[in-house]
């Protein structure tokens, strides 16, 4: 009898505070509705696609239950270019992610030293290749394979080389290229964040570490700065991971899609070839998209797990 | 001077101070790593102003010799085998990043409000999508939304390179950080002067929050300015193409466009750097919480 009034009581609350909050629905459903309708079905839809083999032409069949996994068995089993694609991805997440979140952290804790007024250049300084990223075909150029690229020639002229070498063509080169390209474009959001992060710790914090025993500006790092912005360094780490997974285009332009023997394809670049003219294989797409998107966001919460577990040791 | 100075110094115990040494490893250090950031930048200013004889030069200068305009004014027979005036490019850009940017500001700040400071069912659920959604890259769906513009039509309209990227969730997320630090007294004085929600959020709440909408206006400008893979996908007849679909379009032409390419590299370049440089002071106190709580 209490039990079901309780019930009721809470039923009436809740259907009583929707009602209430109208305002508060009418101002995030223009943007909640967008996001719905153009991420959430999206994602739900690459799900529910991966299980068919859908191909824009006829209607999806979906495949029965002996096959359900049909998709996600091609691509483990029977798809060389995925398995090369994958690899780079891994690369890149490994190499870019890491080396670009150091540099991020390392480059805002310099540039946090400097005067406001050259504080301030250096940050745009720094920022400008993700504000203008567009500008990355200079890196074209740069490394372009005939002698009239700027390290050919720049090479040649210091003699190093007596020959132009084919850095966009080479095997053993491309994927270092976009790496590089990459790197250069990865000082963005988390830079920024970590700049503040710097800028809103307590003063009276390192006065303290100083009576303390603190004795040079790496300890300092570690057992004050470090732990003061530990909510930025988690921001930043889930801003670098999410991109540094996201390689795809900027290697497609730079070293050709597909770049030789696929030395620098990427798991999106090779969704995108699956997708589009003439394959049309949209079911087989959506498993990709549906083992990206699974890899991207477990790295995602390890990365956030080990973090908090790491800081709360330390704190 | 500088004694005081360091006595003061001293006295306060600002910070641990770095070797003689440490500091010169520092600037070196920032020195190289600026002259790589800014190196494509650099090239690219260079090589806009030299004339055609610099460009085809062997082995190429990095410097322009003799800066000409040559190349600004070449530009619209630089895109030749196109049959709209190059203006036209720069007028979609404008019309898709203005178009793009202030919704999406508009929106992601309507719905932080609610977020941050109203208490109603769901609230922590939407919140933890958005989060959820900064955990992988908006190209990860491409497929399905692919799929989703040809069913709706949009193919080939500038909707389909405006409205998928107004969800944008980053800005979402910064507004709603910075909305909570807003002090709860100042919006119930608005209330009991009989403001509704939606007069607080505009005349409350919008006029304390002008970092961060400052913000949200310079990141979604430089995505929507620099967007190119929707573009490439959606949009096919000339007329609606944007910038950096023409700059790729030039960069076909090889070594003998290069100037063409640079001007445009230049162009493109510019109005991002130009609205960061402006507002850059407000981005820095947006970002002081972005913090990821757990």
């Amino acid at each position: 009898m209490t039990g079901d009034l309780k019930i009721r009581a809470a039923r009436t609350t809740l259907l009583q505070k929707i009602k209430r909050s109208g305002a508060s629905y009418a101002m995030v459903a223009p943007f909640m509705l967008l996001f719905i309708v153009f991420m959430v079905v999206p994602v739900l839809m690459a799900v529910i696609y991966s299980f068919s083999n859908y191909n824009v032409m006829e209607a999806p069949r979906f495949f029965s239950f002996r096959h359900l996994f049909d998709n996600y068995l091609r691509l483990f089993l029977d798809d060389e270019v995925f398995m090369i694609s994958l690899k780079n991805t891994m690369l890149f997440a490994v190499i870019t992610g890491p080396v670009s979140y150091v540099a991020c952290l390392l480059i805002a804790w310099f540039v946090n030293d400097l005067k406001p007024k050259l504080r301030a250049a250096a940050t745009l300084f720094f920022y400008a290749p993700s504000l203008s990223f567009n500008v990355y075909f200079m890196w074209k150029y740069v490394f372009a394979s005939d002698a009239n690229g700027f390290l050919n020639s720049t090479l040649m002229r210091l003699g190093f080389i007596s020959d132009a070498f084919p850095w966009l063509n080479d095997t053993r080169t491309t994927l270092m290229v976009v790496i590089i390209v990459q790197l250069w474009m990865s000082l963005g959001t988390a830079f920024l964040a970590f700049i503040a992060g710097l800028q809103g710790i307590d003063r009276s914090l390192y006065e303290a570490g100083m009576i303390d025993g603190v004795k040079n500006r790496w300890q300092e790092l570690y057992h004050i700065t470090l732990p003061s912005m530990k909510e930025q360094l988690l921001f930043g780490a889930v801003m670098q991971i999410t991109g540094s997974f996201a390689v795809g285009a900027i290697s497609g332009e730079i070293v050709g899609k597909p770049s030789p023997l696929y030395s620098a394809h990427t798991v999106i670049m090779h969704m995108e070839d699956v997708a589009l003219t003439p394959r049309f294989e949209m079911g087989y797409a959506c498993a990709i998209a549906v083992v990206l998107f699974a890899i991207t966001l477990s790295i995602n919460q390890l990365i956030r797990y080990l973090l908090n577990r790491k800081s709360d040791r330390t704190l | 001077m500088t004694i005081i100075r360091r006595i003061r110094y001293k006295k306060v115990g600002r910070k641990a101070t770095r070797s003689r040494m440490g500091n010169a490893f520092v600037v070196f250090f920032l020195v190289l790593l600026a002259a790589f950031m800014s190196f494509p930048m650099i090239y690219t200013i260079n090589t806009a102003f030299k004339p055609m004889g610099e460009l085809l030069k062997f082995p190429p200068d990095f410097f322009v010799q003799n800066p000409t305009l040559q190349n600004f004014q070449n530009l619209s027979n630089a895109i030749s085998n196109s049959t709209v005036p190059f203006t036209r490019y720069f007028f979609n850009s404008f019309l898709v990043t203005g178009l793009g940017t202030a919704l999406h500001v508009l929106m992601a700040s309507l719905a932080a409000y609610p977020l941050a400071k109203h208490k109603f069912p769901g609230r922590s659920f939407l919140f933890m999508l958005v989060v959820l959604s900064l955990m992988f890259s908006p190209s990860v769906v491409q497929v399905p939304q692919y799929l989703q513009i040809h069913s709706f039509g949009w193919l080939d309209t500038y909707q389909a390179i405006i409205i998928p990227m107004l969800i944008n969730t980053l800005g979402l997320y910064l507004m709603k950080q910075f909305m909570e630090q807003i002090n709860d007294a100042m919006l119930e004085a608005a209330r009991i002067d009989g403001a509704g929600e939606f007069k607080t959020w505009w005349y409350v709440v919008m006029p304390a929050v002008k970092p961060a909408y400052l913000t949200l206006t310079v990141f979604a400008f430089k995505d929507f300015w620099n967007n190119i893979g929707p573009v490439m996908m959606y949009i096919s007849s000339e007329s609606k193409k944007t910038l950096p679909l023409a700059l790729t379009n030039i960069m076909q032409g090889g070594i003998a466009r290069l100037g063409s390419t640079a001007v445009v590299g230049l162009l493109l370049m510019i109005p991002p750097i130009v609205i960061f440089l402006a507002t850059q002071a407000n981005v820095i106190e947006t970002m002081k919480s972005s913090g990821m709580k757990d």
